[in-house]
């Protein structure tokens, strides 16, 4: 897989002249909707010889081609979740920028939602605990401090 | 012979910082006065002498000296002065020299301005910033040292990458880079009282204006680099989550965690373990954003060097600092007794609310951006993440923070009544929702995103501003007035920055949910509808640059007929760095801004053009700068300049904690 992603690298990265700049008019589709619905899709797609781009904004020739691609798949009649499953199946997951809740992905998901529990948990217990020590009041020593300045 | 002495003196430099980060820390275990004094004429002699060198390259690159290799590399005779200046720290060597010099800057800053600084406890935060100082001369002198000379100076340079040859950018750097290092401050000072072994109010009054300083410049630094992508990259985007952006972002979302819950110590003299922690974290991060732009481990678009030797001694600094002083923190945690005990509903849990949030938030994009690295590393699993991944994790903390920020700015310390804080927020939070519905009915079919954005910057602003006028007390309103202008600068501060915070939200809603976009193909001489104007492409022309050629058009855009603007969108080709770049044309409005990009010529004789209106991004820029507007005017605050030095007992009395 990696083999596949560097050789693409190699393949597409060195014959670019110019840029292309993002989504060029010509790759349009003729249909508002099926159009919308591409770049929609292009968004979260990664440019896989750019760093962390999408295809929709990327310069590079080889997210010309993928844009054409999906807008290929639509216009087949493919529905969004089968044109990104046939990029997928080509490329791998590491064309969605969106990585999709499965398997060891589930803990990346989860990560932000339970440090929020554990956090708001450790704090709510430690000043509880603080809270309550201190209502508990005055220790002897305070206590007969102020039973001594009330007799002044 | 100059380039020469520079290189000499970054040595010395060295030199005098490894004296200066261990003969004060000795003479303060020794209680040695003498021994403790050295820290101050080493930490000015070492930004001195880093300044030398610095000075030194900068005239290399200014007189386009190309026997050095950097020059050579970064440079060209060509290039306009500006970008000559900026090319010192356009590159990996000349960032680190200044990343160096900032460094010896805030040590004698440190000096300076810690004049009535407890001697001890001066010497041990000079001598942590000197073993910062020493770590990062070694790496320079040892991986990336920009004082290389070349045998057989070629006749000129390969110049700056075109990208970097842009104002913003000329300043991004400098000012991101006081941001990352202004936080060693935070970070030595939470050492030194680490190694010390107290924290009381009056640590939390030195060490909260080094934050704010560090927070400040970073918020700047950010914006400016924010501001950069959104005119330079050509597609009208401000914000990719590239894990570089990501490496400024995690310290940015720390410090600003650092100093609420520095005011908690400062104050009630509470979560001095966590703020001690969160010190040597929010450092830890700048280290390791340091590290993911220098290593190029995570590859995104800013990563100018990748050479693994540099990426491991990096690892080797981040894993000494943060090991050695996570262990100290570990070792002297628990004698840190918290004196001020608070109620569940207090400004005290609210300001750790906002430290949870805060806190948590960093450690999403910090996980994010990290993934990637882990999943193939031990899942072997080659994946992805971005922009959406980092919009749905991210994004629920902004509207938590800002939906209970008006409230905790308003609680009352120690115990408060939620019921008695909303009272005065009632007519915001009325306000917020009505504009909230009407901007959804008014918008009807698109997402929910404008509409949420309005709801929490008016929530926000209008919060802060409520939140300044009931300090001014009750009574006649000529003499609330008076006092709203005597009010504290903190408060001012306090107000701004909040204010800034929602002006951001609303801004960075309106710009995702309500951009308008355009592509298409127009010949020369066609016009076309643009939301609500008309665009008319008049010519393209060639056009010969300093050191680019550039393929110009002029762009008339006119509404109802009377001209709004020409603009003059460019496509430029540096033919030395063999580099096109796109260079939108702005029209910046108060409530918009027109953005037009030239794109290729195309085979029917037209060309390929891409227009957006950005709503409101021009607030998203005030937002920021209103941010560090209002840390400035904190900063300023007469509490840090009077009483700052007033430690409630002599120094000598205090009992270390071992």
């Amino acid at each position: 897989m990696r083999g596949l992603v560097l050789a693409l690298m190699l393949a597409v990265a060195l014959p670019v002249a110019g840029p292309v700049l993002a989504v060029q008019p010509d790759e349009m589709l003729a249909d508002p909707a099926l159009e919308a619905r591409a770049r929609a899709l292009s968004k979260g797609l990664r440019c896989l010889v750019c760093r962390t781009e999408n295809i929709d904004d990327s310069d590079a020739q080889l997210a010309r081609d993928l844009r054409l691609l999906v807008r290929e798949r639509l216009v087949a009649g493919d529905t969004d979740e089968e044109a990104v499953a046939f990029l997928v199946d080509r490329y791998g997951e590491y064309v969605l920028l969106n990585p999709p809740a499965t398997g060891a992905n589930i803990l990346l998901w989860i990560a932000g939602p339970a440090m929020l529990l554990a956090g708001a948990g450790i704090a709510f217990v430690t000043f509880r605990r603080r809270g309550t020590a201190a209502a508990d009041g005055l220790n002897a020593e305070e206590a007969a401090r102020v039973a001594e300045i009330m007799k002044e | 012979m100059i380039v020469e002495l520079g290189h000499f003196a970054l040595i010395l430099a060295l030199a005098v910082a490894m004296i200066q980060s261990i003969v004060p820390l000795v003479g303060a275990e020794r209680r040695n006065a003498a021994w403790m004094a050295v820290g101050d004429p080493a930490a000015v002699a070492q930004f001195l002498l880093i300044g030398f060198s610095f000075a030194a390259l900068t005239y290399a690159f200014v007189v386009s000296d190309f026997s050095l290799s950097l020059v050579v590399g970064n440079s060209h005779t060509l290039k306009p002065m500006l970008y000559k200046i900026s090319g010192v720290w356009g590159n990996h060597e000349g960032s680190l020299l200044l990343w160096v010099l900032i460094l010896a800057l805030f040590g004698a800053c440190a000096v300076w301005f810690g004049q009535n600084l407890p001697p001890q406890l001066k010497a041990r935060v000079l001598a942590v910033q000197g073993m910062i100082g020493v770590a990062f001369l070694l790496f320079m002198l040892l991986t990336s040292n920009p004082f290389l000379r070349l045998e057989i100076p070629p006749l000129d340079g390969q110049d700056l990458n075109p990208l970097l040859q842009d104002p913003g950018l000329a300043f991004h750097p400098p000012f991101l880079y006081l941001g990352y290092v202004g936080l060693s401050m935070s970070f030595s000072f939470a050492v030194a009282a680490l190694i010390e072994g107290r924290v009381d109010a009056a640590w939390g009054r030195w060490v909260r204006p080094w934050t704010l300083a560090a927070w400040v410049f970073l918020t700047i630094g950010i914006a400016l680099g924010s501001w950069w992508a959104y005119y330079e990259l050509g597609w009208g985007g401000f914000w990719f989550w590239d894990p570089v952006e990501n490496a400024s972002f995690m310290p940015w979302l720390l410090a600003a965690a650092l100093l609420h819950s520095a005011i908690v110590v400062e104050k009630r003299e509470s979560l001095k373990a966590w703020t001690i922690l969160l010190a040597i974290l929010a450092f830890g991060f700048s280290l390791i954003g340091t590290f993911i732009v220098r290593s190029g481990v995570i590859t995104s678009v800013h990563a100018f060097a990748n050479d693994p030797d540099r990426g491991v001694f990096i690892l080797l600094i981040l894993g000494v600092f943060m090991g050695g002083a996570l262990t100290l923190f570990a070792a002297r945690a628990g004698s840190m007794e918290a004196k001020g005990v608070f109620g569940t509903v207090s400004r005290e849990s609210a300001l750790v609310a906002n430290n949870i949030l805060l806190a948590v938030s960093a450690f999403v994009v910090f996980f994010g951006t990290i993934w990637p690295l882990v999943a193939e590393l031990v899942f072997d699993r080659k994946l992805s993440v971005g922009e959406p991944f980092f919009n749905a994790a991210f994004s629920p903390f902004v509207v938590a923070l800002a939906m209970i920020l008006p409230f905790g700015a308003m609680m009352p310390w120690k115990r408060g009544d939620v019921g008695r804080a909303l009272r005065p927020l009632w007519p915001v939070a009325l306000l917020s929702i009505s504009l909230g519905a009407l901007v959804w009915a008014m918008q009807t079919g698109r997402s929910a995103l404008g509409p949420v954005g309005v709801i929490l910057g008016i929530w926000v602003v209008g919060g802060a501003l409520v939140d300044l006028w009931t300090r001014t007390g009750r009574g006649a309103l000529s003499g609330r007035f008076a006092r709203l202008a005597r009010l504290p600068r903190a408060d001012w501060g306090k107000a701004v920055s909040h204010g800034g915070l929602g002006v951001t939200i609303f801004a960075v809603s309106a710009m995702l949910a309500w951009k308008t976009e355009d592509i298409r193909v127009v010949p020369v001489g066609g016009s076309y509808a643009l939301g609500a104007y008309e665009v008319t492409l008049v010519d393209v022309r060639e056009v010969a640059g300093p050191n680019y050629q550039s393929t110009m058009a002029e762009m008339r855009v006119t509404r109802d007929g009377d001209e709004v603007v020409t603009l003059f969108p460019e496509k430029r080709i540096y033919p030395v760095a063999g580099m096109p770049t796109t260079e939108a044309a702005i029209d910046y409005g108060f409530l918009r801004d027109i953005y037009l990009v030239i794109g290729d010529p195309q085979e029917n004789g037209g060309w390929a053009v891409r227009s957006y209106i950005e709503p409101f991004a021009n607030w998203l820029w005030a937002g920021c700068l209103l941010m560090a507007l209002g840390g400035l005017l904190s900063l300023t605050d007469r509490r840090y300049r009077v009483a700052a030095g007033a430690r409630r007992e002599p120094v000598a009395a205090g009992v270390p904690a071992e």
